[in-house]
């Protein structure tokens, strides 16, 4: 029969959930690593029992953490994320140039064939990729040296590469998502990249239309269309057919075109879901009331979800990484809060009800639907 | 024989229930200690020190001998006590919220 498993990285360390299909009871396993932050988990698609997960802290730095076993034990893998060649600079706040230096990994996403095979968004921006399953890591430099690098600037989060998305159709295609630099894309591998974000349009900055300098907060795609893309920016949803070649604004009847997350229903390529949210610098639902917006239509036209959402006194965050769908038939929709409630949908947005409510702040929620 | 007091995250890291203990040649300086303790324990590889600068952490502190020696020089020689493992070398996590 078929199970679920969540993969939750929170400020405090990693958790795993699990239930069977039915997604009513839950066994919450964790802390793993209590105490450090743990930006992201993941599992393989080829081996699902193979996870990657970033763990960190101001303390002591950077590690990734591998398991073999499906989260319950875990062992330490290499942690040099070393830029290749001379690292440069990129814009600091206030528009001086600053040295890149690695801080940490937001997002590893492995390999679509290899479970030794897995990439990393790191702060300051770059790519990198290990095909021994951690172990050694490279960077993929053309991205930082395709000419754009120096004008780069950091969001307020800091200079994160935190979305990366392999084309299940071409494996020398990747996405990539920069705060606050916007999208890129490579086709040959990730040797040569270029940015996509032809149609974007980004107020705060002092040309609205540059073609860097957009604070993406979050791309994504179904696998069965890997040209269309859904953006959720610092302000706007965006939608693209072609690629990222061109974009078009689809926030249409949000209560907020601002927040993190954007995910796409495992079966239904136009059904898109976000969780609009207050800004600038509020940063939490509006209206204190928690409701994810989902799109039948490909964007444009957007219904709130509410049922078994808190609908009044509610100012948590829900962040970028934070949401994802399983693929079971009836799709499940979960999302994190940053008050460490994590939700559940079992019927593709319709109803929701906490798995766990309590934990520490949700950084990311990843879901491995099992045979 | 050195002994090395690491911060509860990092014996944890290292697999260690207690104090480690590592050996140097020639003078015992930080550099050396930390040297030595990343060759017995790679895992510890860029938790003390920054991997690329080399430095050592700003929210990590070093004690010998009742004494914060965190702004001493990497190559500055550790107390007697310390280079002969009568006293511990503590790596300590600053206290910081969060």
């Amino acid at each position: 029969m078929s199970s679920v498993r969540v993969l939750v990285g929170t400020r405090k360390g990693a958790f795993v959930l699990r239930s069977d299909a039915g997604r009513k009871s839950w066994k919450i396993d964790g802390p793993h690593f209590g105490g450090w932050e743990i930006y992201h988990v993941k599992g393989s698609p080829v081996d699902p029992d193979r996870l990657y997960a970033s763990q960190s802290t101001a303390w002591f730095g950077q590690l990734i953490q591998r398991s073999r076993d499906g989260g319950k034990s875990w062992e330490p893998v290499g942690n040099s994320f070393a830029y290749e060649g001379v690292p440069g600079s990129h814009q600091w706040y206030d528009g001086t140039a600053h040295p890149w230096e690695f801080k940490r990994v937001w997002h590893l996403e492995p390999s679509l064939t290899d479970p030794d095979g897995v990439y990393a968004g790191v702060e300051d921006a770059a790519l990198f990729q290990s095909r021994d399953g951690g172990q050694t890591w490279r960077e993929l430099s053309g991205l930082r040296g395709h000419g754009s690098g120096p004008l780069w600037q950091p969001g307020a989060g800091g200079m994160c590469l935190h979305t990366i998305l392999l084309d299940p159709a071409d494996p020398g295609r990747i996405f990539i998502a920069i705060s606050a630099a916007g999208a890129f894309r490579t086709d040959d591998g990730g040797a040569t990249w270029r940015p996509i974000n032809r149609g974007l349009r980004s107020e705060h900055i002092p040309d609205p239309t540059a073609e860097v300098g957009h604070c993406v907060h979050r791309i994504a795609m179904h696998r069965s269309r890997p040209n269309v893309l859904f953006m959720q920016k610092h302000w706007d949803v965006m939608r693209s057919d072609d690629a990222g070649e061109s974009w078009r604004e689809v926030s249409g009847n949000l209560p907020s075109d601002f927040g993190f997350p954007i995910e796409v229903h495992a079966h239904e390529p136009e059904t898109v879901y976000v969780v609009p949210i207050k800004s600038d610098s509020e940063h939490y639902p509006p209206e204190g009331r928690l409701r994810v917006y989902r799109s039948r239509t490909g964007g444009g036209d957007w219904e709130a979800l509410t049922n078994g959402l808190p609908q009044r006194d509610c100012f948590v965050n829900v962040l970028r990484d934070a949401m994802a769908v399983d693929s079971l038939d009836s799709c499940g929709v979960y999302f994190g809060t940053t008050g460490g409630q994590v939700y559940a949908s079992s019927d593709s947005g319709d109803s929701w009800a906490p798995i766990v409510r309590d934990l520490p702040a949700v950084l990311s929620v990843e879901v491995q639907t099992l045979p | 024989m050195i002994q090395v007091v690491l911060p509860a995250h990092l014996r944890a890291l290292a697999g260690a229930s207690g104090p480690v203990t590592v050996e140097v040649n020639g003078r015992a300086t930080q550099r050396a200690v930390i040297d030595a303790i990343e060759a017995s324990y790679p895992v510890l590889c860029g938790t003390i020190r920054d991997r690329a600068t080399r430095k050592r952490r700003p929210f990590v502190r070093f004690f010998a001998c009742g004494r914060d020696v965190s702004n001493e020089p990497d190559d500055a020689p550790l107390p007697e006590a310390v280079a002969s493992g009568r006293e511990p070398y503590l790596i300590v996590g600053a206290i910081a919220g969060g």
